[in-house]
Order: structure tokens, then sequence, then C-alpha cells
């Protein structure tokens, strides 16, 4: 599984990586994730509003925090 | 007087036994009832604008002004500004998710202006410290600011004084998820607590300040430098907004305060927004997209329009 963060490093983009890093780690997955702080690609994944979480190459949430719960339903779905 | 009024009159007079008049309990009174009034309204308004920004998603909006014509288009563009999330760090992608959309560039300007310009934090403070009528008169001046400089940068031409890289980004369709009303609620809820925990207490500390002015500082006091007949004022204050963007929760029960004390409402609405529509972090962003010059001119229209409205509302007002 490929975990992606996109934002350009700004509060809410920290705080969606460390619910995507605590989520992990209570599934007990090992992915890493991968920050995604260039416009070009963030723009190329059709994103207008940061931050973003993409899981393997499909955005899944933009444009908000999702808190840890939805982030664990949705590496579980 | 309101009933917080009467209930922050007698919280200091009755239950602390202050005395009426007094500079530090006439500061206190004014700080109890505007904060219990202005995290009341910024509760409300956020979670109404929340609930608007489920039907208004960035996806809609590209879709809708994409082609659209100078005129109708920046207005629509101005007035979908108004409820549209803004964080300066989405300017970007916003901005290449409208070009490639084929948003004509002075429409897509209308909207990156009115979006930081109009939003709801600044709308409940206005509301709750100024009245209706100055809130009014900053929506309407901001949608008129948002249309006239985009139809302008529409007309001057300027599509080349975007990066080349702009142009050659082909991005993937996002399919958007259809809400049901308690997603709706559900996203209203979390934004409000997000937003007034973010801006709460700049707000607070910004309403402390207030308080002091209105109890310590004599009234008239800014009368001569602050006051309508200083023409220098309004473009100073202008000025002085422009880095002032973090705080913009913060420095309005400021400039509410300082108006008391003989501050023009023309300068205290170009100060205003300064404040909260030219910000540096927004334009270093924004360099990303935007050729040197074409950033430049987008800052000095705006500059201009709010000294022009600072101007013109000291003129009529005052």
């Amino acid at each position: 599984m490929k975990i992606e963060v996109l934002g350009s490093g700004c509060a809410n983009c920290k705080r969606l990586e460390e619910n995507a890093r605590t989520a992990c780690k209570e599934l007990g997955l090992t992915t890493k994730i991968i920050k995604v702080q260039d416009f070009k690609k963030i723009a190329s994944y059709g994103v207008m509003a940061t931050p973003a979480l993409v899981v393997d190459g499909e955005v899944k949430i933009y444009g908000r925090v999702p808190d840890v719960k939805e982030i664990k339903e949705l590496l579980k779905g | 007087m309101g009933i917080l009024e009467d209930f922050s009159g007698w919280l200091v007079f009755n239950i602390l036994k202050m005395s009426q008049g007094e500079a530090l309990a006439e500061a206190l009174n004014f700080f109890i009832a505007d904060t219990i009034k202005v995290f009341l309204l910024l509760a409300v308004m956020i979670f109404l604008v929340s609930i608007i920004r489920t039907f208004v998603t960035p996806q809609k909006v590209k879709k809708l002004l994409g082609g659209s014509k100078e005129g109708f288009g920046n207005l629509v563009a101005a007035l979908l500004g108004v409820p549209t999330p803004f964080c300066s760090c989405s300017a970007v992608p916003l901005f290449i998710g409208f070009m490639e959309a084929g948003v004509p560039l002075g429409v897509t300007f209308s909207f990156l202006i009115s979006c930081p310009l109009i939003n709801e934090v600044a709308l409940a403070m206005l509301l709750g410290l100024f009245g209706w009528k100055v809130a009014a008169l900053y929506i309407g001046s901001g949608l008129v600011i948002a249309v006239a400089a985009g139809i302008l940068i529409g007309r001057l031409g300027l599509e080349d004084e975007v990066e080349d890289f702009v142009k050659k980004i082909r991005s993937k369709k996002i399919e958007e998820k259809k809400l049901d009303w308690s997603q709706r609620l559900k996203f209203a809820r979390l934004q409000t607590i997000e937003i007034v925990t973010k801006v709460g207490p700049y707000m607070v500390l910004g309403i402390a300040l207030g308080a002091f002015i209105h109890g310590f500082v004599p009234i008239g006091f800014l009368a001569d430098i602050a006051g309508p007949n200083n023409i220098f004022a309004v473009p100073v204050a202008v000025i002085i907004g422009i880095p002032l963007y973090s705080n913009a929760a913060g420095t309005i029960p400021i400039v509410q305060a300082l108006m008391d004390k003989g501050m023009a409402i023309g300068t205290a609405l170009a100060f205003m927004m300064s404040i909260t529509g030219l910000s540096l972090p927004e334009m270093i962003i924004l360099r990303k997209v935007l050729k040197p010059k074409l950033l430049a001119i987008f800052v000095l229209i705006l500059a201009v329009s709010f000294i022009a409205v600072g101007l013109l509302f000291n003129a009529l007002l005052a």
C-alpha cells in the first residue's frame, strides 16, 4: 500500500500526516507515509484544496483533516 | 442594551462590586460582553458557512466558471469566493485547477481576491463588534473590488505572465462523493470546532487589548492622526495591514477600539481589508504560479482599491 499526504507543509498538512501515522500504527501497518509538497504533483492529482490524502494513487480525502478513526476505516476498506 | 451587556454589567458592577465609570471596570465590562457575543456569532457563522461549503466545492466552482464571460463570470466568481474554504496554501492548486479548466484569468482573480477578503471569521467579527451596517459596507465594497480588479486584470492581457508550467499540467479527475445531510452536519460541526479553537485565542487577546484601549485611552486620541482629515492615514493603514494577515481575528477588535478613539470609518475599513485581503504568505505562495510582473500588478491593484475605498467612505461618512 502507498500512502501520500499532499500539502505545502502548513499546519493542516502536518496534522493530517500525524493522524495518518497514528492510524497506520493502530492498524499495525508499516507503510511509509510519503509527503508530497511539490505543487505540480499536487495539482496533477486534481486536488484544488489541501491537505489531501492519497491511497494507492487514488485521492481519498481533500480540503480537510480527517480524524484517525476515519483514516483507519479508509485504510481497512 | 442587550441581554449580554446586562449580564456583563451585572457581573462587573454587582458581583465584582467594581464602580461604574472606573477605567478598569469599564474595560472588563466591554471585554466580557464582547467576548461572549463574538464567540456565539463566530460559532453560528462558521457552522452555516460550513454547510454551504459542502455544496460549493472547488470542483463545482471550477466547472461552473470554465469558459465564463467577463462581467457576469467575475461577479459569480466573487460571490462563490465567499463560502469557499481558503487557506493560503490552497491558492496554488486552486489557481492551477482553474487555469486548466479554462477559467479566464480575470475571473480567476475575482475569485482569488474575494476568497480571503470576505470570509466567515471576518464577517462574524464585523457583525459582532461593528454591527450590520459596517459589515454590509465591508462585504459590498469587497465584492465590488473583486469584480472590478478581476475585470481589469482580464483586460490587461497578462496570460503570458502566468508561469509556463501551469499550462502544461494535466490533472486526473476526482470523483466527488455525494454527501447526505448527516455528513454535511458532521462536517460543519467539526469545522466549527476547528476554526473556533484556532482563531479563539487571537480573538480573546484582540478583544482584551481592545477593551484596554476602550478603558484607558482618552476619547478622540486618534482624531488628528487617523481621523477623516488626514489624507495619509488611509495609505499608511493599508501598508501596515499587509503583514498582519494571520491575526485577522485579533486585529478587528483592536480596530473597533481605535475607531472609538477617533479613527475614521474609511481608514478602519481599508485597514481591515488590507489585513484580510493582502497577505505576505499568500503572495510568496502565489509567486510560484505568477511571474513577478503579474504578482506586482495584483498587489498594486488591490492596495490602490483598498485606499480608494478608505478615502471614499472617509469623504462620504465623516
